[in-house]
């Protein structure tokens, strides 16, 4: 029976194991009413709008 | 093997589904816009679209047809004489999702349904109104204090 000849090293393990825990980050695109970062095909959080038209009513902060 | 996949299951029972379905489609008509889930709103949008498009005939037939799945009679009248009526022009694609974020508790995708030919919050108030003289004097006492209370709210900040 085939049989590890050494033994893995800490290192070898950890490494092996991040290799694969990469976080991706999210494809962003821009409102085209107020210019914030938002996920495509989505209503914009931050000024409500939606393709030019305003679509839910958001809380202004100031 | 794609057992299972004809429709989408929304993790309940058959009764269950076509009591939610029914209830979410009716909401849609009463309101005409609903907020829920992407999912569950998917579900029921070929459903409300197909009622829309019979309800453009109106007949004793499919009133009945319609009233299996509408358990409101207002909705319904609703349903035959005011939404398919505005909905003449339009071959189809008589609603709409719009997705709004994700729901904070369980991070479910929430969205929009809405009626396209729907009313905007102006002509609603336009219409309201002009129902009876005794409803315009109570809306005006109601919202006199109201107008106050956020003045004084204003100056408080």
């Amino acid at each position: 029976m085939a049989v590890p000849k050494y033994k893995v090293s800490k290192s070898k393990t950890r490494s092996r194991r991040a290799a694969n825990m990469k976080l991706e980050r999210p494809v962003l695109s821009e409102c085209s009413t107020c210019g914030s970062k938002i996920p495509s095909h989505r209503v914009c959080p931050k000024c409500g709008f939606y393709r030019g038209q305003q679509v839910i009513e958001t809380e202004k902060l100031d | 093997m794609r057992h299972k996949v004809g429709f989408k299951r929304l993790d309940v029972k058959e009764s269950h589904r076509k009591a939610l379905k029914r209830s979410l489609i009716t909401s849609l008509f009463k309101y005409e816009r609903i907020e829920t889930t992407v999912v569950k709103a998917k579900a029921v949008q070929g459903t409300a679209e197909k009622m829309i498009t019979r309800a453009k005939t109106d007949s004793v037939h499919n009133r009945r047809i319609i009233a299996k799945d509408i358990n409101d009679k207002a909705v319904l009248a609703k349903l035959f004489t005011d939404i398919a009526v505005r909905s003449k022009e339009r071959a189809g694609g008589y609603t709409r999702i719009l997705k709004i974020g994700f729901r904070p508790n369980d991070a479910a995708e929430m969205a929009i349904l809405e009626l396209v030919d729907r009313k905007s919050a102006e002509e609603k108030k336009d219409e309201k109104p002009a129902k009876s003289s005794a409803k315009k004097t109570a809306v005006k006492a109601e919202k006199k204090p109201a107008v106050t209370e956020t003045a004084a709210a204003e100056s408080a900040e």
